[in-house]
């Protein structure tokens, strides 16, 4: 009780709060923007995180992750494209809905199930969190090994696009995070004689040239694309009538959200594809679903944000990224010096009770600016990309450069980029390069400590039984798509 | 769905070598089989020192998984194959020349030239002919950028023409 009370010490400071509504508005503008959303912003915005405070830095790329998540509802109703990929379902019905002339009435629905979707994932976040903290005392190097296999294995299956080219990309991400001077024997790996690569490969680099540069590149490619914008009068809170409709759905969906989020996987996306076809499972009107349903706006929307919260619970517990997203915001504490894990919530719950608290704050302000100022933030989108873009390059650039002033960095950035413009056409998921590169060290640390430790018995990942559980999980993870194809 | 179906089918009549799913898989299995290669000239820890796996073992152990998955890949886009992908644009080339143009720049003049160049580069093959957007992009956002790293985050750029001039080299 009087770790919940920490929650509201956001409240109480100024700074914090201008942080927040920074985070806030800056998201919104990112979710709003098709190409861009939470990921690259939260990786453009990082440099600058490096003259905050640590809980100032981590609230900033929080605010920036709920309002971002939200800000792509806006664009996926007024053009029918949605600003984030966690919105693509809500284009199905917000977009016809806005087609009718209920714009208004679409965004209101879009923004109070956001809302409640984010709010629930915190009180998600709040009470599991600890709890999988308290679990993870029992992990040793062999748990931690198997859980990030675990991981890897479920980004994989339940991921967008083929499960076995999402494998070989998070197995590239991990021979990234491999690159460097070995941790345990000092020995070089592909450095090639290049002394900046002793330290391996930022971070930083590999994912504004994956999301940013590579989007620049797709967004080459569309220049002939006309969006087809339907005027917005204002954003209307829904009717009664809605309420008694969705309500229900808002619910199951934020339920959904939240336990898709834990899994470690891109979770907005996903979660607001089951909860949208949940919605019209349950639905008594299934005929209306991509016709203008609002429960199909709820059921996406609530989803989607309820994700937010849900990505978090393993990234603080145990250091174990859920999303892409969540796992620059766990570059953000490292880099800050905070190691997430069972000790972070023994030792600092004032800090972390500060990051859930400015959730719920920054979905309660998402909601004010939502409503309020929809029609301003729609018109973001009017910006032709062929300003845009350089823009956002000429930051990836200097915000690349620094983090270590190095141009190394940079270039390695613009290949990343090339790479990531390859992947995403030939439909590899760069999702799971991000979670491999960040859980590369985990993986290849455990499994060598373990090796030590255990005097080089392998059978050690077979005879305890934390491991085995989440080695038979991750059988389950990689013949899900196999029995979901049969099912089909 | 017909779109689709003859996209496939126009997939289906081209020799194996001109398909993407052969080219893609190549590419990574070419790149992985030298990686692999290269792995095997990383120092080894003597024996008496090796304390579990050597600093090979992971990394030839990924690339094998990759070569293993890509091959995998290929076998099944036999029997179901890709479809055909729309050829790239003009603005794609420019936009991926104009990266080589920025780096060649920031390498021999200077890095804000560089960063200038792009923009307007860019700005221009997307299609931008106005002077004022076009001078916005290329000149009053990147001198905006420059001085936001330069003054919050005490940011010192690399030397050139330019920032020498600001420097006072």
């Amino acid at each position: 009780m009087e770790n919940i009370s920490l929650m509201f010490a956001p409240l109480m400071s100024s700074k914090l709060m201008i942080v927040l509504l920074f985070g806030t508005l800056f998201g919104l503008i990112l979710g709003v923007l098709p190409g861009l959303g939470p990921t690259t912003g939260g990786a453009l915005i990082l440099p600058f995180t490096m003259t905050l405070d640590p809980l100032s830095a981590i609230v900033l790329l929080t605010a920036i992750y709920c309002s971002a998540t939200y800000g792509g509802a806006i664009t996926a109703v007024l053009i029918n494209t949605p600003g984030t990929p966690a919105a693509a379902a809500t284009c199905l019905d917000g977009y016809p809905l806005a087609q009718k002339g209920e714009a208004g009435r679409a965004l209101g629905m879009a923004t109070i199930s956001s809302t409640i979707g984010g709010i629930f994932s915190v009180v998600v976040l709040v009470f599991f969190a600890p709890l999988l903290a308290q679990l993870a005392y029992e992990f040793g190097q062999p748990e931690y090994f198997a859980l990030a296999i675990f991981g890897l294995t479920m980004l994989a299956s339940i991921g967008e696009g083929s499960p076995i080219k999402n494998l070989i990309a998070g197995a590239f991400g991990i021979l990234i995070s491999t690159i460097g001077k070995d941790f345990m024997t000092s020995i070089e790996r592909f450095t090639y004689g290049i002394n900046e690569l002793s330290e391996g490969i930022g971070f930083i680099p590999v994912v504004v040239g994956l999301f940013a540069i590579s989007e620049m590149l797709t967004q080459s490619t569309l220049l002939d694309q006309i969006f087809k914008r339907v005027a917005l009068k204002a954003v209307k809170l829904p009717s009664l009538s809605d309420y008694k409709k969705t309500w229900k759905t808002i619910l199951r969906s934020s339920g959904i959200g939240s336990f898709i989020g834990v899994l470690p996987a891109e979770g907005g996306t996903v979660a607001s594809l089951i909860g949208y076809s949940e919605a019209k499972r349950w639905s008594k009107n299934p005929e209306e679903f991509g016709k203008g349903s609002v429960e199909g706006i709820a059921g996406a929307e609530a989803a989607n944000n309820a994700a937010t919260g849900g990505a978090m619970v393993p990234t603080l517990a145990l250091g174990i990224p859920g999303s892409a997203t969540t796992a620059v915001i766990l570059t953000g504490l490292i880099i800050h010096g905070v190691r997430p894990g069972p000790d972070l919530f023994r030792e600092q719950p004032d800090f972390l009770y500060g990051i859930f608290g400015s959730m719920l704050i920054a979905n309660i302000l998402f909601f004010i600016f939502g409503f309020f100022g929809a029609k301003i933030f729609a018109r973001i989108t009017l910006v032709p990309n062929k300003l845009l873009w350089p823009m956002i390059f000429a930051v990836s650039v200097c915000g690349t450069y620094s983090l270590s002033q190095s141009m190394l960095d940079v270039w390695i950035m613009l290949f990343f980029g090339i790479i990531g413009f390859f992947m995403r056409r030939y439909g590899f998921s760069v999702v799971p390069v991000i979670i491999g590169l960040i859980l590369g060290e985990l993986v290849e640390g455990t499994l060598r400590q373990s090796l030590v430790i255990f005097e080089g018995n392998w059978l050690i990942f077979f005879t305890r039984p934390i491991v085995v559980t989440f080695f038979i999980l991750s059988l389950i993870a990689l013949a899900f798509p196999l029995l979901r194809k049969k099912k089909k | 769905m017909n779109n689709v179906q003859n996209k496939k089918r126009a997939n289906k009549s081209l020799p194996f070598f001109f398909k993407d799913e052969f080219k893609v898989s190549f590419v990574i299995i070419f790149i992985s089989i030298i990686l692999l290669i290269n792995t095997f000239t990383f120092d080894i820890v003597p024996p008496i020192l090796n304390r579990g796996i050597q600093p090979a073992t992971f990394p030839k152990g990924l690339l094998v998984l990759i070569i293993t998955l890509t091959s995998i890949i290929y076998y099944l886009s036999i029997k179901k194959p890709w479809e055909i992908k729309k050829k790239l644009p003009k603005p794609f080339f420019f936009t991926l020349l104009s990266f080589f143009l920025f780096i060649f720049v920031s390498k021999t003049l200077d890095f804000f030239l560089a960063i200038s160049l792009l923009s307007v580069f860019v700005s221009y093959f997307w299609g931008e002919r106005r002077i004022f957007y076009l001078i916005l992009v290329s000149v009053i956002f990147p001198i905006i950028v420059f001085i936001f790293f330069e003054t919050i985050l005490g940011l010192r750029f690399p030397p050139g023409v330019i920032t020498n001039i600001y420097y006072q080299v």
